[in-house]
């Protein structure tokens, strides 16, 4: 059974992304984004297709080069110590050539995270027990998934980004994924995640960015959000139009 | 068809009567290939794998100048060693001209490039896959490094082999550094050759017959190995 304990976090928020540009091959893929992300939120970025969601995403991770703009985490820009304490869960998750364990073990080493007893408690915390020796790249799509989950939260984040995480999930894994990502936010993580799933956005979410063409048009409160949106292409998203 | 037959039996022959020359020349050439293969590898493999994962002015002259080496003809190798190891070269005070010691020398030249050159493309293909996630975990270049060698460990056996397919088939350089000498620095290409031109041809078809099962025995190993391989999707 889960207990609320929150963790001792380095305090990376609010995260403030000001006036922030970034060009991909010469094309504007986010045009002047800003918006601030609170402490201990629950941030879900959505848009349609292309609109530049995972790239915003990967660009929090330091993982995108900065062309014009800024992100500063609780006013310090970031560093490899910053990025120490975040993790990402990418929407086609990247597995080592290795067994389970010897992937969370990776993890654990790279962070210097010590713990046999640890990497057994969250593997049995996302439904992973008893795969230690199954080739990762042998599981299914869930358990993928799950795994990669498993690895970021070996990390302990202060801020967990995860880029559609349950896309395409069956419904256990999808269950599970929404679970953990309550309880760490509980812990008191901040968590980014980007979806198309509108039903899971209003059960998780705390406050919601929508993003279209590469630009912000909202950042609001969820509920607010979901009740009236005020933008006429987030009211066309929300009711499942294309948006032109 | 007789010189075959006979070749055959002589080489039973001397792998069934463990003749004494026979087997301190496979020692000798297996040490030296051996010694050689490790070497280029502790060089070879670290460096390909650099070369593959960073970004850095000059690393396509790099690339293509450990391209190009892949080519490197065994005999001006071994002229050059010669020259730099001989009484009046540069390194003349060694004293290693016509030992196993300049012969190792000529073969790390010879196989180094071939082991940068082949690891280098496996780990940029991984490296593909792998780029984001080390990206976002922050791995430092030396733990990269360790992992994409072992990820990539099954391929890497195939590059192992061919340095180890390069060396213990070469003659070129080391009949020039080595000299052929018996007892010292004879290994089985170069006492094939010797054998040939004094006529012995079935005792060099013997011996080519053995260098032959040397390399087909290591290569059924690395197929079974990355069968097993595939099978995990390790591969």
């Amino acid at each position: 059974m889960y207990k609320s304990n929150k963790k001792n976090l380095m305090k990376l928020t609010p995260i403030e992304v000001i006036d922030l540009s970034v060009l991909l091959r010469k094309d504007l893929i986010l045009d002047k984004v800003s918006c601030s992300i609170k402490n201990n939120s629950i941030t879900a970025v959505i848009g349609p297709n292309g609109a530049g969601k995972s790239i915003f995403l990967k660009t929090i991770n330091g993982l995108t080069n900065i062309d014009n703009g800024k992100i500063t985490f609780n006013k310090i820009y970031n560093n490899d110590e910053i990025r120490n304490k975040q993790a990402m869960v990418f929407q086609t998750p990247t597995l080592l050539r290795r067994n389970v364990k010897s992937n969370m073990d990776f993890v654990s080493n790279v962070k210097n995270k010590n713990g046999e007893i640890v990497i057994k408690n969250i593997l049995k915390r996302v439904g992973l027990e008893g795969y230690d020796d199954k080739p990762a790249r042998l599981l299914s799509g869930g358990e993928k998934q799950r795994l990669s989950l498993a690895r970021a939260l070996l990390i302990e984040p202060s801020v967990l980004l995860l880029d559609e995480p349950t896309a395409n999930l069956d419904p256990f894994s999808l269950k599970l994924i929404e679970e953990i990502i309550l309880e760490e936010s509980k812990k008191g993580a901040t968590i980014i995640l980007t979806t198309h799933d509108m039903a899971q956005a209003k059960r998780l979410a705390s406050d919601i960015i929508f993003f279209n063409k590469g630009k912000i048009l909202e950042q609001t409160d969820a509920n607010a959000f979901f009740r009236k949106p005020l933008t006429k292409e987030a009211k066309k998203y929300i009711n499942g139009e294309i948006l032109l | 068809m007789n010189i075959l037959l006979d070749a055959f039996a002589k080489s039973f022959e001397l792998v069934f009567t463990l003749n004494e020359d026979l087997f301190e020349i496979l020692l000798l050439s297996l040490k030296v290939s051996g010694i050689s293969l490790l070497l280029s590898c502790l060089i070879g493999l670290p460096l390909g794998t650099f070369l593959a994962i960073k970004s850095f002015w000059g690393k396509d002259a790099f690339l293509v100048l450990f391209n190009t080496m892949m080519g490197l003809p065994p005999v001006v190798v071994g002229l050059i060693v010669y020259l730099l190891v001989s009484r009046s070269g540069p390194f003349g005070w060694l004293g290693i001209l016509y030992t196993p010691t300049a012969m190792i020398i000529a073969q790390i030249i010879l196989i180094t490039p071939i082991i940068v050159s082949l690891t280098s493309q496996i780990i940029e293909e991984i490296s593909q896959e792998y780029k984001s996630l080390f990206a976002s975990l922050v791995v430092p270049s030396h733990k990269a490094i360790i992992a994409y060698l072992f990820d990539a460990r099954y391929s890497i056996l195939t590059v192992v082999l061919a340095g180890f397919g390069r060396a213990i088939s070469e003659v070129g350089a080391v009949i020039i550094v080595g000299g052929n000498i018996d007892h010292l620095t004879r290994v089985m290409t170069t006492t094939i050759a010797l054998e040939t031109s004094k006529g012995n041809l079935s005792l060099a078809l013997a011996l080519g017959i053995i260098l032959l099962s040397i390399a087909l025995t290591t290569n059924f190993i690395l197929i079974r190995l990355k069968i097993s391989a595939k099978r995990r999707m390790y591969v």
